[in-house]
C-alpha cells in the first residue's frame, strides 16, 4: 500500500552544515494495517508523517502509494489519491464553521445528520458544535476531536495521525482508542499513527520505532511493545540512538 | 426597471421583487417606486435631495428598504436621508447602493444617513455596496452615517462592500445616551487598484453605554485600505474595536485606532491584526483535497461571511 524507499530529509543547519532529520529510511506497509510509529522527541516521527502527506518534500528517496510514485506530487494530489492527515496542532480558521470543514472533508454536500454522526463518533455533542466557528473559541481538545472527525469523514485508504492523543483529556482518550479500533475493524483502510501512548501502541498491528532519523526497530506489537516497556528511565530501543 | 437595475437591486438589497413593508427605490437620481405603511412614512425632502423616513413610536417587526441604483454613466449625486425612529420600536432598515458603470465617466453616489433614534428601540441597519460594469469610468461611493442613539436603545449596523467599488470613503459617527448599545460589523473586500477608507467615531456619553466595532477586510491585488477608529469614553461605559485584515498580492492595509478614556470608569479596548493568510490554513485545506487557489478562496469567503 505504501512504500518508503531510501527516504532522506535534510535541512540547513545554523552554519553551512546540513542536518539530516530522516536518514535513508525504507519501509513497506501492507494494505489494511494499523501501524504505530513511536520514538523519542526529535526522532523524526512528525517529519516522516509530513513527508508522506507531501507537506515536506524528501531530499532523497521515493514514496510509492498503491503502485504510484507520489514523491513529486502536491498535497492536493495526494489527498485526492486517498491520503488523509490529522495535524498534531490543528489549524484554526476565522469564519469557517465545523460543518464547513466536515463538508469539505467529505468532499460533497453531505446531509447534516451525516456531519453530526462524525462529531458524535469523536464524543462531541453535534448540536453544540456543528455551527461553531473553528476558531479560538474552541479548546485544544475540542479542536483535536474535530480534526479527527474530518479524517473519519474523508474515509480514505490511508490516514496518518500525528500524535492524536496530544491535548486530549482522559475521558476523550478512552473514546479515541475506540475510534481507532472502529476505524481499523470497520473498513479496509490503513492507519499510521504517530504516538507516545502505550494504549495506542497496544492496539496497533505493528510498531515502528524511530530515533535519530532512523528505524531502530519494527515488528509486531507483541514483539516490540515488551521491549519498549522494558527497563527504567526510557526503553532500550529508545536508547539505541 | 431594466435588467441591469434588477441585478443591482438583488445585489444590494437581496430583492427579486418589491419588498413587503415600506420601501423607496431610487434609480438614476429619481424615486421610481415607494410604499409606506400605517407606521412608517416616507417623505421627499423639499430643500435638497433625499427623504425623511418617519417610524412611529411602538412600531415592531417592520422593515424599510431604501436601495439606490445608478446605471447611467457619469451621474453624480448627493443624497440626504434622515431616519426618525420613535421610542419602543423594533425595525430593520436595509439600505445599499449599486452602481453599474459601462461608460467612460465616473459615477458617484454620496449619501448622508442620519438616524435619530428614540428610547428603548432596536434598529438593525444593513448597508451593502456593489459595483459592476466594465467601463473606464470609476464607481465611487462615499457614505456617511450619523447615529444619535437614545436611552437604552440598541443599534446593529452591518456594512458590506465586496465587489466592484473603485473608491469609497465611509464615515460613521455615533453618539450614545445612557444605556445605549451599538454594534458595528463591517465586511470589506477591495481588489484591482481600488481604495477604501473607513472611519468610525463613537462618543460614549451615556452611563452604561457600550460600543463594539468589528471590521473584517481583505485587500487583494494593488488595492489600499485605511481603517480609522476613534472611541471616546466620556462616562462609565465599555468600548471595543477590532480590525482584522488579510492582505494578498501587493495590497496594503493601515489600521489606526484611537481610544480615549475621559472617565475613570470607561473601559476601552482596541485590537488590530493584519497579515497574509496563514500558510498552515492553506495546507490544512489542501490535505482535504482542495487546490491552493480553492483553499485561498474558501478562507477569504469564510472570513468575510
Amino acid at each position: 500500500m505504501l512504500e518508503l524507499q531510501n527516504l532522506s530529509f535534510q535541512v540547513s543547519g545554523d552554519t553551512d552544515s546540513q542536518k539530516e532529520i530522516i536518514k535513508n529510511i525504507s519501509l513497506t506497509f501492507e494494505d489494511h494495517t494499523f501501524i504505530a510509529i513511536t520514538g523519542p522527541n526529535g526522532g523524526g516521527k512528525s517529519t516522516l508523517a509530513k513527508l508522506i502527506m507531501g507537506i515536506e518534500k524528501p531530499t532523497a528517496g521515493k514514496i510509492v502509494f498503491n503502485g504510484t510514485d507520489i514523491t513529486d506530487m502536491s498535497i492536493t494530489e495526494r489527498a485526492r489519491l486517498g491520503i488523509s492527515f490529522a495535524f498534531q496542532q490543528p489549524v484554526r480558521f476565522k469564519g469557517i464553521k465545523v460543518k464547513d470543514l466536515i463538508t469539505l472533508a467529505a468532499g460533497s454536500n453531505i446531509k447534516l445528520s451525516s456531519a453530526c454522526d462524525y462529531l458524535s463518533r469523536v464524543g462531541l455533542c453535534a448540536r453544540d458544535y456543528i455551527n461553531r466557528d473553528v476558531d479560538t473559541s474552541l479548546s485544544g481538545g475540542e479542536l483535536k476531536r474535530i480534526e479527527i472527525a474530518t479524517i473519519i469523514a474523508r474515509n480514505t485508504p490511508l490516514s496518518v495521525f500525528d500524535e492524536p492523543e496530544a491535548g486530549i483529556d482522559l475521558w476523550s482518550f478512552n473514546n479515541l482508542i475506540k475510534v481507532f479500533e472502529d476505524l481499523h475493524s470497520s473498513t479496509d483502510n490503513s492507519l499510521i499513527i504517530i504516538s507516545h501512548q502505550e494504549r495506542i501502541l497496544n492496539i496497533a498491528d505493528e510498531i515502528v520505532v524511530l530515533a535519530g532519523g532512523s528505524v531502530q526497530a519494527r515488528g509486531h506489537r507483541e514483539d516490540i511493545l515488551p521491549e519498549l516497556l522494558n527497563g527504567t528511565g526510557g526503553c532500550k530501543l529508545y536508547n539505541q540512538q | 426597471m431594466d435588467e441591469i437595475q434588477r441585478n443591482l437591486l438583488e445585489q444590494v438589497a437581496g430583492l427579486h421583487e418589491m419588498p413587503a413593508g415600506a420601501y423607496n427605490i431610487r434609480a438614476n437620481g429619481q424615486s421610481v417606486d415607494r410604499s409606506t405603511t400605517a407606521h412608517i412614512d416616507i417623505i421627499t425632502k423639499e430643500d435638497k435631495q433625499g427623504i425623511d423616513i418617519v417610524i412611529k413610536p411602538g412600531t415592531k417587526k417592520e422593515s424599510v428598504h431604501i436601495p439606490v441604483l445608478l446605471s447611467q454613466s457619469g451621474l453624480t449625486e448627493m443624497v440626504y436621508n434622515d431616519f426618525h425612529v420613535g421610542d419602543d420600536c423594533d425595525v430593520t432598515i436595509v439600505a445599499g447602493c449599486g452602481i453599474h458603470n459601462s461608460g467612460d465617466s465616473d459615477s458617484r453616489h454620496d449619501g448622508i444617513h442620519t438616524f435619530y433614534i428614540g428610547k428603548n428601540s432596536h434598529v438593525k441597519y444593513v448597508e451593502k455596496h456593489y459595483g459592476s460594469g466594465d467601463g473606464r469610468g470609476e464607481r465611487i461611493m462615499n457614505p456617511e452615517t450619523v447615529v444619535l442613539l437614545g436611552e437604552n436603545s440598541f443599534m446593529e449596523l452591518e456594512t458590506v462592500q465586496i465587489k466592484g467599488v473603485d473608491s469609497t470613503r465611509r464615515s460613521t459617527t455615533a453618539t450614545l445616551s445612557d444605556g445605549a448599545k451599538l454594534i458595528v460589523t463591517e465586511k470589506l473586500m477591495t481588489h484591482g487598484s481600488q481604495t477604501a477608507e473607513t472611519s468610525f467615531q463613537v462618543d460614549l456619553n451615556g452611563e452604561g453605554s457600550s460600543a463594539n466595532i468589528i471590521s473584517r477586510s481583505v485587500a487583494k491585488d494593488d488595492s489600499r485600505q485605511l481603517f480609522l477608529s476613534k472611541i471616546n469614553g466620556n462616562s462609565r461605559c465599555a468600548g471595543h474595536s477590532e480590525c482584522d485584515g488579510i492582505i494578498m498580492d501587493r495590497a496594503t492595509i493601515s489600521a489606526i485606532p484611537e481610544i480615549t478614556a475621559n472617565n475613570l470608569d470607561a473601559e476601552l479596548i482596541h485590537e488590530a491584526a493584519i497579515g497574509k493568510i496563514a500558510g498552515e490554513q492553506i495546507t490544512k485545506l489542501m490535505t482535504l483535497g482542495l487546490t491552493e487557489e480553492q483553499a485561498e478562496a474558501q478562507i477569504v469567503n469564510g472570513f468575510l461571511k
